[in-house]
């Protein structure tokens, strides 16, 4: 791989574009008004959010933010992470050339610090879509600082005091540490700082088999890091159907990835410079060497310090207690985004921001427990889902049946070497109609899309069977599972 | 080559059982009547084999191939050892609570390897051991048996294997306690909630057999309407003791079809798959099928044909999900034979005439690979013969031939019982 010699300097220019964007240096809080609209606390996706479409309603909005804007996704989540999956997909391709007769060559080198570098352009490039003078120039009024509720209606910054006619909490989660014995004393890093790693490590133990999990195993294995990844359960993605995490399972196995399912971690410990993570599968001890162990299990709520208590909003392990509409416990106060609800990811973030802001001010009744999810494990192959799973609608007393098409007899899978996974469709039994998809494929994010407006608009598995795809696309799947419904349901129009 | 090919269907088929039932009279210790798992040097016992085993001795009977009174015998015998085996939390027992470990000593009987006490292995004893309870209606040694018998049935603690979930636990070990390999989705263990469910003494919960098969998916795929499970082998265990035509759980109500129905449709899948061969390994086609448990070329990465491949070694293969590396189980076509008679045939044919070195001393090997060239070029074979695979065999020949062991079980109460608690009615279930 080609190294560069002007890392350092792009490395120092995205830093300071970045800076720039999500937090000045030389940054003055406003003279505060004397009452806003909205107070929306914490500027990830979903102060972000809910701060624009406010602004968009003409409402004067106030956003509070402790660190930097952006929150997770941008800084350590979403955006980082899919820039080095980005590169780990070329390595592989890379590794794999020959299989599409192109030769590769005999070593693969890396340039860690190239890719960091790129890392930190990248998010200085997407903070500019969010970034502080933007939002400044929108109407949106930013507070940098430490802030807390100091009444039902009010937020105080050190000395300055903010009045607000309603108030959204959006402060995020963070990476929940868990108290194994000696990991303290040994070191581990996390979602929030895996990626200031100096150099890639030799190797790397991942504990928890979850989205991020699996995505940066996988990814750090194909970059070149010999990883574990140690799973307390029997299969990864617990929220995802069996064959879906088989088929993950598989292909990390053949990526490299050395697999612990069923395997409890107790401890950690350190000897002769290298950390060993201590696991306990039934009867057997395992010890897995490494020159960092990832955590990647668990989120805790951002709700520290917020003194949330004075302004009479209930808050549990799960996070701010919020009613179907987003309302906290305090009336004039809501709450939105990874501080509330138990799906942790940038679109729920989104929506719930949103809905929130129209719950609030627009007299919309809008339930989060409707919303329509999508969500994406980035791994090779992705997986995706929407909607229902199987054991949803069995819960529900509803009769469920699955179309489904492997990816092996798609036209376009094919002629790309991308045939590993499939599309299932599960429509309630005896009608078109679709109750949730989920898609395995390397392109699993986009497909889902299709999905989510299909069943966003109503649209049923026969009318979707008429509907006219490119060809040949990936998305021939979603067309083929369709035509299987109307070969099973022939002469219903 | 010829000398499978020039019999007929029937005259092969009576072959092939015979073949698949001298593994039992060769590899069974007559002192205790436990059966070794391979033919390998030093295999210990499966318990799930001398399941099988139990479960042909009736069938050696009716076909001439052993007395009653010697069938008798090694099954009394077989009864006697586990009855008055250890059964304690000690780890060298042979059970506890009932159940047995997987693998156990041929001569001592004890626990060896370390191995789980086994839920679904056990299953499958206990499921011979209800076999020779109806069978053998006679006096003397025949009303031992069924006395025998109906003691380690009863004796079975079916709710301590719950370990306080909805569903079973898969296994229990003396040095962690119990396992949960989590069983999602449709497998072999029909038949372990059934006879769970049916003890008149520590049953399984009612609503066990309905948390499980909330997990259950009724799928169209690659053009049959199937409940779906990877390996052939979860597709016949259950049927090998159970007439599961035309009785019908919940889901099935639900779904149309039945169990049955659902492993004819599964062998429609499989051969579709083998015929599409999406990862073009060498020999798959319409009659050459078969992806199921059993034992492969090691693990292993290599290029073959200019071809990354990946071999596992024993393991539970599956179609189409996978995983898959080109191996089959030569066994498995013909013991579809009561689901897809020209199938099976057609498949057992083929396999026969091309590749006879699947089948030496009319047995079956437990996996076949094209895909990776063995010693003499022909593909990889594995050595000797699993219990298991002859087993099942002899079974599926028997029910496709006679039913006799669907009629054993269909006679027996505790399954009567299990299969009403688990939900199911209709056909020969009906009053």
């Amino acid at each position: 791989m080609r190294s560069t010699n002007i890392a350092p300097q792009l490395d120092r220019d995205g830093r300071a574009a970045l800076a720039r964007r999500v937090r000045p240096e030389d940054w003055s809080n406003p003279r505060p008004r004397e009452i806003y609209d909205l107070v929306v606390v914490g500027a990830g996706p979903a102060g972000m959010e809910a701060a624009q479409y406010a602004r968009g309603l003409g409402l004067s909005v106030a956003l509070v933010e402790r660190n930097q804007l952006g929150g997770n996704s941008l800084n350590a989540g979403s955006i980082p992470s899919k820039t080095l999956i980005h590169s780990a997909r070329l390595c592989a391709q890379i590794r794999d050339a020959a299989e599409f007769a192109v030769s590769s060559p005999a070593e693969l080198k890396l340039d860690f610090t190239a890719l960091k570098s790129r890392m930190m352009r990248v998010r200085a490039r997407i903070a500019e879509y969010h970034a502080v003078d933007r939002l400044q120039h929108d109407g949106v009024e930013i507070f940098f600082g430490d802030a807390k509720f100091s009444g039902p209606i009010t937020l105080s910054l050190g000395t300055t005091s903010l009045q607000f006619k309603k108030a959204i909490i959006a402060t995020g989660a963070r990476a929940h540490p868990p108290n194994f014995p000696g990991l303290d004393e040994v070191g581990y890093r996390t979602s929030t700082n895996i990626f200031d790693i100096p150099e890639l490590p030799q190797r790397l133990a991942v504990i928890g088999g979850g989205p991020l999990g699996c995505e940066l195993a996988q990814a750090f294995c194909r970059l070149g890091s010999r990883v574990t990844i140690i799973q307390n359960d029997p299969k990864f993605l617990p929220r995802e159907e069996r064959d879906a995490a088989e088929l993950l399972s598989e292909s990390m196995a053949r990526d490299g990835v050395d697999i612990m399912l069923n395997t409890t971690v107790v401890g950690a410990h350190a000897e002769s410079g290298t950390k060993f993570v201590d696991g306990q599968n039934y009867d057997k001890k395992v010890s897995v060497p490494a020159d960092e162990i990832l955590l990647s299990i668990g989120r805790l709520p951002n709700v520290e310090n917020l003194d949330l208590k004075s302004a009479g909003v209930v808050c549990d392990d799960g996070g701010v207690k919020v009613d179907e509409f987003l309302r906290t416990a305090n009336q004039d106060i809501y709450a939105a985004g990874d501080v509330c609800m138990s799906h942790k990811f940038t679109n729920v973030a989104w929506v719930s921001a949103r809905m929130a802001v129209s719950n609030a001010f627009e007299n919309k009744r809008m339930r989060h427990s409707e919303m329509m999810i999508p969500w994406c494990t980035y791994c090779e192959p992705e997986i995706a889902h929407v909607g229902m799973q199987v054991w949803d609608a069995h819960e529900k007393s509803i009769p469920v049946k699955t179309y489904t098409v492997m990816m092996q007899d798609v036209d376009r899978a094919i002629a790309d070497g991308e045939d590993d996974g499939f599309v299932k469709i599960h429509v309630r039994d005896g009608t078109d109609k679709i109750l949730g998809a989920t898609i395995v494929a390397t392109r699993a994010s986009e497909l889902i899309n299709e999905m989510s407006v299909v069943m966003s608009t109503g649209i049923g598995l026969r009318d979707l069977a008429r509907v006219i795809h490119t060809y040949p696309a990936q998305s021939e799947a979603i067309r083929l599972a369709a035509l299987a419904y109307e070969k099973d349901n022939p002469g219903r129009d | 080559m010829g000398e499978h090919t020039d019999h007929d269907d029937d005259a092969l088929i009576d072959r092939l059982q015979r073949g698949a039932f001298s593994y039992i009279e060769k590899y069974v210790n007559h002192e205790n009547g436990l059966v070794a798992d391979t033919s390998r040097d030093g295999s210990p016992c499966s318990i799930a084999v001398v399941g099988f085993a139990l479960s042909c001795y009736p069938i050696a009977v009716e076909n001439g191939w052993m007395t009653r009174e010697a069938a008798a015998a090694l099954t009394l015998t077989t009864l006697r050892f586990f009855e008055a085996s250890p059964q304690s939390e000690q780890p060298d027992a042979t059970g506890f609570k009932g159940f047995y470990y997987h693998f156990l000593d041929m001569k001592t009987g004890r626990r060896v390897w370390q191995c789980e006490l086994s839920l679904i292995d056990t299953t499958l004893l206990l499921a011979g051991m209800l076999t020779a309870f109806s069978y053998f209606d006679g006096d003397g040694a025949e009303a031992n048996i069924r006395e025998l018998a109906d003691a380690l049935y009863r004796r079975v603690d079916w709710q301590w294997a719950q370990d306080g979930f909805e569903t079973v636990a898969q296994g229990w070990k003396p040095e962690c306690g119990f396992l949960h390999y989590g069983w999602e989705g449709y497998n072999e263990a029909t038949i372990l909630y059934i006879l769970g469910l049916g003890s008149p003494t520590h049953p399984l919960a009612a609503k066990s057999f309905g948390g499980w098969t909330m997990t259950y998916q009724w799928e169209n795929l690659l053009g049959s309407d199937v409940l779906y499970s990877g390996p052939l082998f979860t597709h016949l265990f259950s049927h090998a003791w159970i007439d599961f035509r035309g009785i019908r759980d919940d889901f099935m109500r639900r779904s149309g079809g039945d169990y049955f129905e659902n492993t004819k449709a599964t062998v429609a899948l499989h051969r579709e798959y083998a015929a599409r061969n999406p990862n073009n390994y060498e020999g798959y086609g319409r009659d050459f099928w078969g992806i199921t448990a059993g034992d492969g070329p090691g693990y292993r990465d290599m290029r073959v044909d200019g071809r990354d491949r990946r071999f596992f070694g024993y393991m539970s293969r599956g179609a189409p999900y996978g995983p898959d590396d080109g191996t089959i189980a030569p066994w498995a076509m013909l013991a579809t034979l009561p689901f897809t008679r020209d199938a099976a045939l057609s498949g057992t044919r083929h396999l026969l005439a091309s590749y006879p070195q699947v089948c030496k001393e009319d047995r079956f090997a437990s996996g076949f690979n094209l895909t990776l060239p063995g010693d003499d070029g022909e593909g990889w074979l594995s050595d000797g013969w699993y219990g298991l695979d002859q087993g099942l065999l002899v079974m599926m020949i028997e029910n496709a031939k006679s039913g006799l062991n669907w009629k054993l079980l269909r006679g027996c109460p505790y399954v009567i019982s299990g299969l009403k608690r688990a939900g199911f009615d209709g056909g020969w279930l009906s009053p």
